[in-house]
């Protein structure tokens, strides 16, 4: 499932922006596709409330029974919140990846990066291709 | 056929025994240590100093211990069980003279800090080590410092650096590993200081050469080949491959990992590489013990030898021997003291049994072997790509997957059953549902012939049922395990109270 | 041909199935410029008998510590080794067996596993311990590299007291990585000086190591350091004789955050130093950085406990060049050694080990209290290693002396810090009888005594 509310990468990551008291909050998670060829998640590791990371840069990892990915983050800026249930519960990111199994929320410095990502369409050619 | 005929095992008649730190009681013994026989002594060891509570460890008496162990060897495949058919592992017979000569007073008991003149013998010994492996690579030196494989190639890069070091070619600092290179070899590298840089290789594993022209430059370090390669194919460019990084000014480094392909047919040093490491616990017959210890001694041109750290072992003549460049406390250092000696020690006695005729010999039969099961089972297992194959082959479980649903996994599980252990699944990376398969020369044609039908009859199997392979292993003592539960709820040592009382 | 089961009918009918002639059509395809076209000139292969008699020939031409009285230390030591330990560790099921990555098939290997893991997170304190690494000198270096990873920062201090053995290796495998070394001075009692120690502390401090006790047999002021280094927020790196941790203070107690060290005395033969055994432990909040194979305790598709090898997305076949080390192999052959070693020693038996090194060196450090010309420069308190100060000739001397009368005296400690020609390092396991170091003391007045003295 490929959802239009969102913008994705090419590393199978989204993000869904929205307005909160004027600031752009990104959430950002991993995409059902990533979650399959992961398999079973076993461990999550975020980045700390407060760090600032440019995009692209490697925030955290996720760790199944067969590989360790490294989180990249769609956007740039400052995290705001992390998936405390995520942490607890790293199955959520294999049930849920869409919805529940979101990893952390960043506070946007450049809206403008979003364009630079791929909308649903995109993403799903993408994985067809 | 019947289930003996097949090789189907019947359910193991075994089941883990109970934790130690479940059994024994206090009071009870294993060892005891001579009496001291000076006078009283009272040792007066500051409570400050001392630890507070003693340590909590289950109390077994031999008979108790003998049988714990036991027992959980006989939840073990091995060797003499059956067959491993393991692509790149070379898990070949492993003699019981090895273990003997090991085990020898005066070889054994020697330790690393006694003068040379006590260890006379030892030196010749671990020097005829050295001079037979050159010769069997072509190489002009030979270390026997590293403790694994893995260690080896962390060496061969630490040389190859430094010689660039020493020409300051400090900007040569990237090694080309192709993607189907095994994982400790981009590891190696970077604990080396140096940067891998992957080239892509072509379908059958080969290295594309106008690729490798382009990568190489003054930034090129050297090159990490295994050859034959990983889907046990021969580099047949090898020679021009040597050409472009020798004209680029690096340096090759063969990971001998499949060195039981060529043994008395072609030698690293004549393919043109400057490195190249051993795996003594795979091509010279060292016993695998469940994961070590094992060694990777490596072998280099004269042109590197320089660069090998210290000790070397040098012949003065008349069969006496000397230990040269001792690294002082600036020196570099991989081992605190020279190696895994005792591993050394079975590998040399392997190679003075078989000696030239048998080292190649053995070279013969592995690709013999491992040619005869791919023939046998191309119609159920075809291999991807073309080509020789030599001691290895690598074949898809894809078709499999199209057809019945079911993955390598499954098919490497069901091997279980017929009383084989798995072959290498899911490596190299390059090959979807890779299945590797090596049955080294130690296999007879019975045994090869046993797996060809079991292999058969689980491929019957996966027409018939599938869910058969999917359940599978269903004779062994346990069946698969949760890996997600065990790396989600980590249970990684028994703490807490022994047995009760 | 030794080893390979195929007759000229054999090879006959395999060829027939793969359709060629002859075994040398197998290798036709290889390219004539790299082929070797003569036979490898190695002599010709031997039976086994000669194979032993050769060997027989090598031993007799060494000798040693079965022959000699061996008083040699500085990380490998003369130990028991009970004939249980090396039966079971001879058996097929565990001799010829591959590392479990088929758990099914593996259970013996890994439950002997995670009992080895147990035991060492018994002895040590901590909570999780992995399947072994080498040995205790690269567990060093790959205990250093997490600790720093961990906390993000690029200086490591080493007390100028370790083994220099262990110094070099760890110098070598973290040189490229980027990590200042920096030495933490000895005070005038042989230990690590804890002021100077605390001067040197930064917040660019990722790791102290502990080494305990020290290169020179002394117990160091654990707790003060562990003290210091916990108020400047690097991680302590413990390095610990596991014999000695029978009696001495657990790695735990003073704050360790890693622990490592040398298991060969529990029941490895000496062999010219290797194989031997390093092990690895370390707190909760390491578990998933650390390096080398580890085996955790899960249930089966049937609901029945068993065991796996675990978290090895951190090993280098999945992580590949960002793997925290490359580490393939362990030890697994010697791990379990040690298993069936403790297994037959339990609590009381632990203990006594510990108590017999204890009153052992005690003896020896009596009666060079009752040598004219030599004496006991450090006081603190010692577990089996000590440091005897010749003030006539030198260690080496003595050394060369002792030899000649069947005893290995001990290492001279010319050339470490704070040591010089006359300071020898002598080590007094659970093996030595109270005759043999009585026979030492004696050798050594001998030496003393002007008319025993060669050359230095």
């Amino acid at each position: 499932m490929v959802p239009d509310d969102r913008k994705y990468t090419e590393e199978h990551e989204w993000v869904r922006v929205e307005d909160e008291d004027g600031q752009q909050i990104g959430t950002v998670g991993v995409t059902e596709f990533a979650a399959g060829e992961l398999g079973d998640v076993v461990f999550v590791e975020l980045p700390e409330v407060g760090s600032e990371y440019s995009q692209k840069d490697p925030a955290g990892t996720i760790e199944s029974v067969k590989a360790v990915a490294d989180l990249f983050l769609p956007v740039s800026g400052e995290v705001v919140e992390i998936n405390q249930a995520v942490v607890d519960n790293p199955e959520l990111v294999n049930s849920d990846p869409l919805e529940e199994g979101w990893l952390v929320k960043v506070k946007l410095v450049e809206p403008g990066e979003l364009d630079e990502l791929l909308d649903a369409s995109a993403y799903s050619r993408l994985l067809e291709g | 056929m019947s289930n003996t005929e097949l090789g189907l095992t019947g359910r193991w008649n075994a089941s883990l025994p109970a934790s130690i730190f479940d059994q024994g009681a206090p009071g009870r013994r294993g060892l005891t240590f001579p009496r001291w026989d000076g006078e009283t002594i009272e040792p007066r060891l500051p409570a400050d100093v001392r630890r507070a509570e003693p340590a909590d460890l289950p109390d077994l008496s031999e008979p108790e211990i003998m049988r714990h162990f036991t027992r959980l060897s006989s939840l073990n495949h091995h060797i003499e069980r059956g067959m491993y058919p393991l692509g790149s592992c070379t898990m070949k017979f492993n003699p019981r003279v090895n273990e003997q000569i090991a085990g020898l007073p005066g070889l054994a008991d020697l330790h690393p800090e006694q003068d040379v003149e006590d260890i006379q013998g030892l030196l010749a010994a671990l020097h005829l080590l050295e001079t037979s492996l050159c010769e069997i690579t072509g190489f002009a030196a030979c270390s026997l410092l590293p403790s694994a494989g893995a260690q080896g190639e962390y060496l061969g890069m630490l040389v190859i650096r430094e010689y660039h070091r020493s020409r300051d070619d400090d900007e040569r600092t990237e090694v080309l590993i192709p993607d189907s290179a095994h994982g400790t070899n981009p590891a190696s590298v970077v604990m080396a200081g140096l940067k891998p840089r992957t080239i892509a290789s072509r379908p059958d594993g080969r290295i594309d050469v106008e690729a490798l022209r382009k990568a190489v430059g003054p930034q090129t370090a050297g090159i990490m080949i295994t050859n034959p390669n990983t889907l046990g194919l021969f580099e047949e460019n090898i020679a021009s491959i040597a050409r472009i990084v020798h004209e680029a000014g690096g340096r090759l480094y063969m990971d001998g990992a499949n060195m039981n392909a060529i043994m008395g047919k072609v030698r690293p040093q004549d393919m043109g590489f400057d490195v190249v490491h051993l795996n003594l616990h795979k091509t010279f017959s060292t016993p695998h013990g469940g994961g070590g210890p094992g060694a990777g001694p490596i072998c280099v041109t004269a042109e590197l030898e320089p660069f090998l750290p210290g000790p070397r072992i040098v012949p003065l003549g008349d069969d006496a021997f000397a230990l040269e460049r001792v690294p002082g406390p600036d020196d570099a250092a991989i081992h605190a003291f020279y190696g895994n000696v005792g591993v050394c020690l079975r590998a040399l006695a392997y190679i003075l049994r078989c000696g030239g005729d048998g080292l190649t010999r053995a070279s013969e039969c592995a690709v013999l072997n491992a040619r005869y099961l791919q023939t046998a089972l191309a119609e159920i297992l075809p291999v991807a790509h073309a080509g020789e194959t030599m001691h290895e082959f690598v074949a898809s479980g894809a078709p499999w997957k199209k057809e019945f649903g079911v993955n390598t996994l499954d098919i490497a599980k069901r091997l279980l059953d017929y009383g084989f252990h798995a072959p290498t699944i899911y490596f190299p990376l390059i090959v979807e549902e890779a299945i590797m398969i090596e049955p080294t020369e130690t296999e007879s044609r019975e045994s090869l012939d046993g797996f060809i039908a079991a292999m058969k009859a689980i491929h019957a199997e996966a027409v018939r049922d599938p869910d058969i392979l999917r359940n599978a292993p269903v004779t062994t003592p346990v069946g698969r395990m949760d890996e997600a539960r065990a790396a989600r709820q980590p249970d990684l040592a028994r703490l807490g109270p022994c047995q009760c009382g | 041909m030794p080893y390979v089961p195929h007759g000229p009918g054999d090879i006959r009918a395999m060829l027939e199935v793969i359709g060629r002639d002859d075994i040398s059509d197998l290798f036709s395809h290889l390219p004539d410029d790299v082929k070797l076209q003569r036979p490898l000139d190695l002599p010709a292969g031997l039976s086994e008998e000669e194979v032993r008699r050769y060997f027989l020939g090598v031993a007799a031409r060494n000798h040693g510590q079965g022959e000699l009285v061996s008083f040699l230390g500085g990380g490998v030591y003369d130990c028991i080794i009970p004939a249980a330990v090396d039966v079971l560790s001879s058996r097929s099921e565990f001799l010829t067996a591959y590392t479990p990555y088929q758990p099914e098939v593996s259970q013996g290997t890994l439950q002997a596993i995670y009992e080895w893991q147990s035991y060492v997170c018994r002895l040590t304190g901590m909570p999780v311990a992995n399947a072994s690494m080498y040995d205790g000198a690269t567990a060093l270096a790959e205990a250093l590299a997490v600790a720093v990873a961990a906390r993000r920062r690029d200086r490591v201090i080493l007390p100028g007291t370790l083994n220099p053995r262990y110094a070099r290796v760890v110098r070598t495998l973290l040189g490229e990585r980027g990590i200042e070394l920096a030495t933490a001075p000895a005070g005038s009692d042989g230990t690590t000086d804890v002021e100077a120690l605390a001067g040197m502390l930064d917040d660019r401090t990722g790791a102290v190591v502990v080494t305990n006790p020290n290169y020179l047999g002394l117990v160091e002021p654990v707790a003060r350091m562990g003290e210091i280094i916990k108020t400047a927020g690097a991680a302590l790196v413990a390095v610990v004789n596991p014999v000695s941790l029978s009696v001495l203070m657990t790695p735990a107690e003073y704050g360790a955050d890693l622990v490592v060290g040398e298991a060969q005395p529990f029941g490895m033969p000496a062999s010219w130093g290797g194989p031997l055994l390093g092990f690895l432990a370390c707190s909760d909040a390491y578990k998933r950085r650390i390096p080398g194979r580890i085996v955790g305790r899960t249930r089966d598709n049937r609901d029945q406990e068993g065991y796996v090898l675990t978290l090895q997305t951190r090993e280098q076949h999945i992580r590949r060049e960002k793997a925290t080390s490359n580490i393939c192999s362990n030890q697994g052959l010697n791990a379990l050694r040690a298993t069936i070693y403790l297994s037959m020693l339990g609590t009381e038996g632990y203990r006594e080990l510990g108590e017999a090194n204890l009153v052992r060196v005690t003896a020896l450090r009596r009666r060079v209290a009752r040598t004219a010309g030599a004496s006991l420069p450090y006081d603190g308190p010692v577990f089996n290693e000590t440091v005897v100060r010749l003030e006539r000739g030198t260690a080496a001397g003595f050394i060369r002396f002792a030899r000649g009368h069947g005893v290995l005296a001990g290492i001279s400690l010319d050339g470490f810090p704070g040591c010089g020609s006359g300071d020898l390092l002598v080590a007094v396991t659970e093996k030595r009888t109270a005759g043999e170091i009585a026979a030492w003391g004696d050798l050594l007045q001998r030496y003393l005594d002007d008319d025993a003295q060669e050359q230095p």
